[in-house]
């Protein structure tokens, strides 16, 4: 199979995904997730056909346009392929602020409305071709008054996080179709809601957990915050220990967990299930490093929760 | 083909195999012979797999092939008749706890058990 991109032709292995041939090839593709899941690679084909696999993870308007996943597409035909810029919105940053030692706050405006359901993630992109996946931290209610929240974590040197923590307010930038199936299901709302996450994995839960409550979530809500240090533990939505009642009656009890107290979330997560007077209608919701999700979605499942009520997003960092 | 019912319509069809699949899944996780076979494996992709072994064991629509099998399990090393049989005996157990009788259990240890020298590679 032939793919031509840029201009120039590729020859595809058998076999091979989009992402895969190209990097062979030596053209490296912002990527992160390499599972569909993060949208990072988002390409769009001018002519032929991409395959099945790279679109059943798209929204049915994106993929009925052309746009296909490197990482899954595994191409039927020749295709010519595009980088697709025209999928994000253009921003500016709002402003921004530290949350804590490695996390920072940016809050976005983009220049057309951008739909989503709070605990849904976008790709960020900048000039240089530099694209990489954050999560909302905050409602679409609330991202319509402050813009659109996402929490970083900076890493040295990071392409995309050192950047923004180095822009000021008016700095141009790109922001990505939504997409996720971490978000609030209404039609239940009595079932206990377990939402526990890592780093900044913490930040579309609470957002989660905040979306339930506005619509009228009345079963027992408990955030689950995990860090490896303390020092981690950085500050996003209520205090440790608080108990925020809402006019609804439902109440969201706020842990924090630390891994180098000997603290395990996958534990902490899987006891706080077993408590449940009502474990059979609970649902899950799991956000952070890919080993700690695992590891929370097995013990979860383990200890009698189906897989059908536990939603859970990886974070992968980007190569 | 055939008009006598399978088990699989009569336990429910797919529906059931969902909740039979995790069952049999938990089952195998919690066996410490077994569970190190699984721990790298993606669970949405195992959980795939273990519901068409079901579905094929319970004489459901069968999309489950010997080629399959022989591929699946042809890198894992170590595997002998007793992990064989520790699988057929969890899905009987699992079959058991869904209220399946002791005649249907045996036939579909039985269909489980036919697939043994693709999944031994031998």
């Amino acid at each position: 199979m032939l793919l031509t991109f840029g201009g120039r032709g590729y020859e595809l292995r058998a076999g091979e995904s989009v992402l895969e041939g190209l990097a062979r090839h030596g053209v490296g593709l912002p990527a992160a997730c390499r599972a569909g899941v993060c949208h990072s690679c988002l390409l769009r084909a001018e002519s032929g056909d991409p395959g099945e696999a790279g679109r059943d993870r798209l929204k049915a308007t994106l993929a009925a346009s052309g746009y296909f996943l490197a990482c899954l597409a595994r191409p039927v035909t020749d295709v010519t392929v595009t980088t697709a810029a025209d999928v994000f919105t253009p921003a500016e940053l709002l402003r921004r602020e530290r949350l804590g030692a490695d996390v920072l706050a940016v809050w976005l405006r983009p220049r057309q409305p951008v739909p989503f359901r709070a605990g849904q993630h976008v790709t960020l992109s900048r000039g240089g071709g530099v694209i990489r996946p954050y999560s909302i931290a905050n409602r679409p209610a609330e991202a319509a008054s402050a813009g659109l929240e996402l929490h970083v974590r900076v890493y040295p040197g990071g392409a995309m996080s050192s950047w923004l923590a180095a822009a000021r307010p008016g700095a141009g930038l790109g922001v990505g179709v939504p997409t996720g199936e971490c978000f609030y299901l209404p039609g239940d709302p009595a079932a206990p809601l377990l939402l526990a996450g890592t780093g900044t994995g913490i930040a579309p839960l609470a957002a989660i957990a905040r979306d339930a409550l506005a619509q009228g979530h009345r079963g027992p809500v408990v955030v689950i915050q995990g860090a490896a240090e303390p020092g981690r533990l950085y500050r996003c939505g209520q205090p440790p220990g608080s108990h925020a009642r809402h006019e609804g009656g439902s109440a969201v009890r706020w842990r924090q967990c630390v891994r180098s107290r000997g603290e395990d979330i996958a534990d902490v997560v899987t006891a706080e299930y077993a408590s449940l007077a009502e474990p059979a209608a609970a649902r899950a919701y799991l956000c952070g490093g890919a080993g700690s999700v695992a590891r929370m979605r097995r013990a979860l499942f383990m200890a009698g929760m189906s897989l059908r009520s536990i939603q859970a997003d990886e974070f992968t960092p980007a190569s | 083909m055939t008009t006598e019912t399978t088990l699989f319509d009569r336990l429910g069809g797919p529906t059931a195999i969902n909740t039979a699949t995790e069952l049999f899944y938990r089952k195998v996780l919690a066996d410490p012979l077994l569970s190190p076979y699984f721990d790298d494996v993606d669970m949405d992709h195992q959980i795939a797999k273990q519901a068409a072994f079901l579905t094929m064991a319970l004489g459901g629509p069968n999309r489950y092939s010997h080629r399959d099998l022989r591929t699946a399990h042809a890198g894992l090393a170590g595997l002998t008749d007793t992990h064989v049989d520790r699988v057929i005996s969890h899905l009987a157990q699992t079959l058991r706890e869904l209220g399946v009788g002791e005649t249907d259990i045996a036939a579909v240890g039985a269909v489980a058990a036919s697939v043994r020298d693709d999944v031994l590679n031998r």
